[in-house]
């Protein structure tokens, strides 16, 4: 029955890239009587990051879990490296907003858990996750447990432990919606020089214009429940730049000002 | 505890109490309130009478098979009620009804279904135990944020996997709370249950020592019995601070 309606938005035609990762296809997905997302078209392409960004409620953590297959679609497909999702794999790896850190454990247990799983040895766990606590900026903490850490330093463990598994894809829901503000910049700083060093295809949740922005390679804007896709937009602007310049860059202010427009109307 | 306003430490206020027991006990007001220092008296040569020890290790028996009966049967009931709608429609009425339940006034019934002897003793703790444990298990378990089981899965676990490394360990500290209120109400069930079929271990000896009127050891006794249960809650709770990890993550 959604597969029929037409979008009050019309989304743009769906965005090919020569390397599709993740493909997105026709999903629906209704809770009950509640249409979260409709007709859901998308691909997204290998070493860029992209972005779902809009209002809360708009069904962006629905798809991201459709995507890592832990909520199953209503109808439609996804594809990862050309095979159909049926759940979680190993090619993806999850980032949650609330951190989703196993109290009992310390850092380095929770950063090496995914490996823990997949039966890697203690020894090359204890390498790999040493690594990516590292890359994350919390050497020294390996043996803290979640609640000795800021808010900030927990979601670290969360971003390592998904970098520890060595997926292709990172789906990462909002997941410095917790962390406060001075903290969240150096965030995407950091997230930034990741994505370059790690070459990996990103899908990145937020609901901030700005830290969408800032960040992405390609914006994806949904439209409010049921979640549409209403835009696509590619920020043009220079990464090799500083911080700051890049905040002040007119392609990334043009931007930002591009989707205030694209949204005003649902405000309205 | 507070007092206008002011915290008094739990052992403060106890020493409060004893000191007007003893003062009571001196005037002499009461024949029921012998002196706190003759009691303790009493309870010193109490204990190293063969009859005490004897009618110890058959409480301690009693109360260890009851309650070991209790935590394997109650834990896995509730971590099942948790895990499995159907059981849980199933038991629920009977967990909630029995866990608030008036239970010493089946204590007779199970004397005429288990005879006047241990097994009695012992299902009397197992019933004063279960419930509260069977409930805090299956709390402990219903808890289990469900972002804690979606990360577990989006790595890769799956069945016993998930509930050895994410559900049971997730659910522990309610597991062991259950555990340590069962631990009380089995000392309660054991001691009840005891005097009630009045012919074994500490019932035995209460029926006594209040039949020949020895006020002195029946409140010795006494005395024993709440130190033992204040002991074994101060175990468990230290065993609980171990784990308190949890706690900050909550
Ligand atoms: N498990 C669920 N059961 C019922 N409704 C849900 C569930 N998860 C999400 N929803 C509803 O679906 C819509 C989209 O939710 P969500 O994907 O979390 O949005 P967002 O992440 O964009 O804020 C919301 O209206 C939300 O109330
Ligand atoms: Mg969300």
């Amino acid at each position: 029955m959604q597969l029929s309606a037409i979008p009050a938005v019309q989304p743009s035609a769906p965005v090919t890239s020569n390397d599709p990762v993740v493909q997105v296809r026709s999903i629906c997905k209704t809770y009950g009587d509640i249409e979260a997302l409709r007709n859901i078209d998308l691909e997204f392409s290998r070493g860029k990051l992209t972005t779902l960004l809009g209002p809360s409620g708009c069904g962006k953590t629905t798809l991201l879990k459709i995507i890592a297959g832990l909520v199953p679609a209503n109808s439609g497909e996804i594809r990862v490296n050309g095979r159909a999702v049926t759940g979680p794999g190993p090619e993806r790896a999850f980032v949650f907003q609330d951190f989703a850190l196993m109290p009992w454990a310390t850092v380095m247990r929770n950063v090496a858990f995914g490996l823990e799983l997949r039966g890697v040895n203690a020894a090359e766990r204890k390498r790999v996750a040493t690594r990516y606590i590292e890359e994350v900026g919390l050497a020294g903490f390996e043996e803290k447990y979640p609640h000795e850490l800021s808010g900030g330093m927990r979601q670290r463990v969360g971003i390592a432990r998904a970098f520890a598994v060595n997926a292709d894809v990172l789906l990462l829901d909002e997941p410095f919606s917790a962390v406060d503000e001075q903290n969240r910049r150096k965030f995407q700083e950091d997230l930034l020089r990741l994505v370059d060093l790690e070459k990996k295809t990103f899908i990145f949740v937020t609901h901030s214009i700005e830290e969408a922005v800032y960040v992405s390679d390609r914006i994806v804007l949904l439209s409010p429940r049921p979640g549409r896709i209403s835009q696509v937009i590619d920020p043009k602007i220079d990464r090799s730049a500083s911080p700051d310049d890049i905040r002040r860059d007119p392609g990334y202010l043009d931007t930002v000002e591009e989707i205030w427009d694209g949204l005003r109307h649902y405000v309205d | 505890m507070n007092i206008f306003g002011y915290r008094i430490p739990m052992m403060a206020s106890l020493l409060v109490w004893a000191v007007l027991w003893e003062i009571v006990g001196r005037l002499d007001l009461i024949f029921l309130i012998p002196p706190m220092t003759s009691i303790i008296e009493t309870g010193v040569h109490l204990v190293q009478t063969s009859s005490w020890q004897k009618a110890s290790i058959i409480t301690l028996r009693s109360f260890g098979i009851g309650m070991s009966l209790a935590i394997g049967v109650g834990v896995p009931l509730g971590i099942l009620m948790g895990r499995f709608k159907a059981v849980d429609n199933i038991m629920g009425l009977w967990v909630n009804m029995f866990v608030s339940a008036p239970l010493s006034a089946l204590v007779p019934v199970l004397m005429i279904l288990f005879g006047l002897g241990e097994t009695t003793v012992v299902v009397t703790v197992f019933l004063f135990a279960v419930w509260i444990i069977v409930l805090d298990a299956r709390a402990g378990v219903m808890q289990v944020p469900t972002s804690l089981l979606e990360m577990g899965r989006s790595y890769g676990a799956n069945g016993w996997v998930l509930f050895t490394k994410i559900i049971l360990l997730s659910a522990l500290p309610e597991i062991l709370a259950g555990i340590r209120i069962g631990l009380i109400r089995g000392v309660k069930g054991v001691v009840i249950g005891q005097i009630l079929v009045s012919i074994i271990g500490y019932g035995e000896l209460f029926e006594l020592f209040s039949r020949s009127f020895e006020m002195e050891s029946f409140w010795a006794l006494t005395l024993i019995l709440f130190v033992v249960a204040m002991l074994l809650s101060a175990f468990v709770e230290t065993f609980e601070k171990r784990i308190e990890y949890y706690a900050g993550a909550r």
